[in-house]
């Protein structure tokens, strides 16, 4: 039984997961228009795309965005988790704790619908922010983004032994001086970790940004569904292929970062 | 007169009138429903090494932070050199703690971990990283200077702790379990430099340790805790030999103890009656009363154990050896009385060609009546 289960299982399961992005890798190469017809090795599509400027002015609205709010995310969620772990009690901190992850759990239909909702009441109360555009996508993912940053800097600051801190106190540091010079540079791998994931998460968005975006702000995801609507082009699954790549290896030096971050027990 | 009073001044705590260097009034803490200290009193001289010994949870470790700054007391007050420390910040404190973690700044290099301190102080860099350097000598590290704390041994690791928590030249030092996580060797080793360093430097010291032979060798005086509370205070050979209660002569070394009423009290000599040695003789205690209940407490090492009946012996009891252990130095024993009763004794081996008392051999048990101690409680 377990001869011949547990191989096929493997196989079974790395097929389902990743053969419909070998068959997108493979055909991004295909000389031929037609998207699932074989035509012959090419990269033609790799120069179209780079001759497209509307993909191109969209991906850099996305770079802009998932640089930006991977950025913002970070503070907030560093910050967020540090408030948790390190002050045992404040008012508020149960509805902090609960919070602080409910973005991980909410439908992201609902959570753009509801930042429209507040965009759109805040520019007629405040008139900010005017219109909607690259501000208000980058608001809605640190949002989101923010809490997963917050979920892996509280598990590295768990972890972090706390005499660190008080060594650091002890030898004359504020409270300040103690969070540059200690805690952060110990719990930077994590961070960098996090930031990586909410660069890709914002990246890959669609449903948020869509809901939150306007005219001149579209992001790469955006473009990609609208063009796929229009009917499949070859240069996508060339795009995606580049984007497939670049989301890989964000991740695997996120990984390995978290990795040497357990392994040197910091 | 000159003996003594140089006793006086190593030994400030013996003298009425000193002055203490630290002073810890009626403090309790108090986490929750669970008191961790509790109305704890402690006078600290200057030039001391005194050593909180207790079990893991006694109370000690909080004792010492409480002292760091790291915990509030709930009630009652820590002074330092004469100022309280109530409101005063860890990082504004003239103490520096030894963690039991060495909490070593992984991120810095041996040199800049131990300049830290002298950093924040606002000392000069090329300054700070030469006294650093200096310190680093002290402990004869200077070589590894550039290393990061994860490149180190431990025992070059709890060196690197010790240079950065005294560079800043700190009144007090607060050691938490300084040697716990050495190798017996290096221990042992470590605990005679540590002695030398402090004095070397006259800063004084409060070790916490969980280790009573560690605490033997160190102390000046030791403060015996349990459940919170400081059950006896005293050089390490009073709390060896005159403990005052039977948790204290348990908790240090090994004890035979005798529970027992006080059967007769004349000026020269007072007999208690006990369940398992019958009478037994000894010099008499102030403050007993006859029918008293008490309990006789006898170190291993004070038995001598012989083949024949001892002459002139007034406690003494026959036995058969039922274990014995050979250790090198010394010899242990237990003898079994035929009541039942053990008595576990030790002999030193002196001796090289000595024919030993071995297993099963009929023996003698006895012991001076100043052996005994009178314990109440």
């Amino acid at each position: 039984m377990r001869g011949w289960f547990l191989p096929t299982a493997v196989v079974f399961g790395f097929v389902f997961l990743y053969a419909p992005i070998v068959s997108l890798v493979v055909f991004s190469f295909n000389e031929s228009r037609l998207v699932t017809v074989w035509g012959g090795f090419s990269t033609r599509w790799y120069g179209e795309l780079l001759r497209d400027r509307q993909i191109l002015g969209s991906a850099w609205v996305s770079l802009q965005v998932a640089f930006a709010s991977a950025t913002l995310s970070v503070v907030i969620g560093t910050l967020g988790a540090f408030v948790l772990t390190r002050f045992s009690k404040f008012t508020g901190r149960l509805l902090l704790t609960g919070m602080i992850t409910a973005p991980l759990v909410m439908p992201e239909v609902i959570t753009g619908l509801s930042l429209l909702l507040l965009f759109v009441s805040m520019e007629l109360t405040l008139g900010w922010p005017a219109g909607r555009g690259l501000t208000t996508i980058i608001i809605a993912h640190t949002t989101f983004c923010a809490a997963f940053v917050a979920v892996i800097a509280q598990t590295r600051l768990r972890s972090m032994d706390e005499s660190l801190e008080e060594a650091a106190r002890d030898l004359g540091a504020s409270p300040v001086r103690v969070f540059f010079d200690i805690t952060l540079p110990v719990i930077a791998p994590a961070l960098v970790a996090g930031w990586l994931l909410a660069f890709t998460l914002s990246l890959d968005d669609l449903v948020i940004a869509s809901f939150v975006s306007g005219p001149g702000a579209s992001t790469l995801p955006m473009v990609i569904f609208s063009k796929i609507r229009l009917g499949v082009s070859p240069d996508v699954n060339a795009l995606a292929t580049l984007i497939i790549g670049f989301v890989f290896v964000a991740v695997l030096i996120a990984g390995w970062l978290m990795q040497r971050g357990l392994r040197k027990g910091l | 007169m000159a003996h003594t009073a140089s006793a006086c001044e190593l030994k400030p705590w013996r003298t009425e009138q000193s002055r203490p260097f630290i002073s810890v009034k009626g403090v309790t803490k108090q986490f929750g429903d669970f008191t961790a200290v509790s109305a704890v009193d402690l006078d600290i001289f200057k030039g001391e090494l005194f050593c909180l010994l207790g079990e893991s949870g006694c109370g000690k470790s909080t004792l010492l932070r409480m002292l760091a700054g790291f915990e509030h007391p709930t009630r009652g007050s820590i002074l330092i050199d004469g100022e309280d420390m109530a409101r005063v910040p860890p990082d504004r404190r003239p103490t520096n703690m030894m963690f039991q973690s060495y909490a070593l700044f992984p991120h810095m290099s041996v040199e800049k971990n131990v300049a830290y301190g002298l950093l924040r102080e606002g000392m000069r860099k090329a300054d700070a990283y030469a006294r650093a350097n200096e310190m680093l000598r002290m402990v004869k590290l200077e070589k590894l200077a550039r290393r990061k704390p994860d490149q180190l041994s431990g025992g070059q690791r709890q060196r690197v702790a010790l240079a950065r928590a005294l560079v800043k030249k700190p009144k007090l030092l607060l050691l938490d379990e300084p040697l716990g996580a050495l190798d017996k060797k290096l221990r042992e080793e470590t605990q005679f430099e540590l002695i030398k360093i402090q004095e070397t430097l006259g800063v004084t010291f409060i070790v916490v340790t969980h280790d009573q032979d560690e605490a033997m060798t160190l102390a000046t005086r030791i403060g015996v805790m349990r459940d919170g509370v400081i059950v006896q205070i005293g050089e390490p050979r009073e709390i060896y030999e005159t403990p005052n209660s039977r948790f204290v002569a348990d908790f240090i070394g090994t004890v035979n103890l005798f529970e027992g009423q006080v059967d007769a009290v004349a000026p020269d000599m007072m007999r208690i009656e006990t369940a398992d040695l019958g009478p037994v003789l000894l010099p008499p205690v102030a403050g007993l009363t006859r029918g008293q209940h008490v309990w006789g407490a006898v170190r291993p090492e004070r038995f001598t154990i012989t083949r024949a009946r001892p002459e002139q012996a007034r406690n003494a009891w026959q036995g058969v050896v039922e274990e014995m252990g050979y250790i090198g130095h010394m010899s242990q024993y237990r003898v079994r009385l035929p009541n039942g009763v053990l008595i576990r004794t030790s002999q030193s081996n002196r001796l090289r060609d000595e024919d030993p008392i071995s297993w099963d051999e009929q023996v003698w048990v006895s012991v001076q009546p100043v052996a005994f101690r009178v314990l109440t409680q």
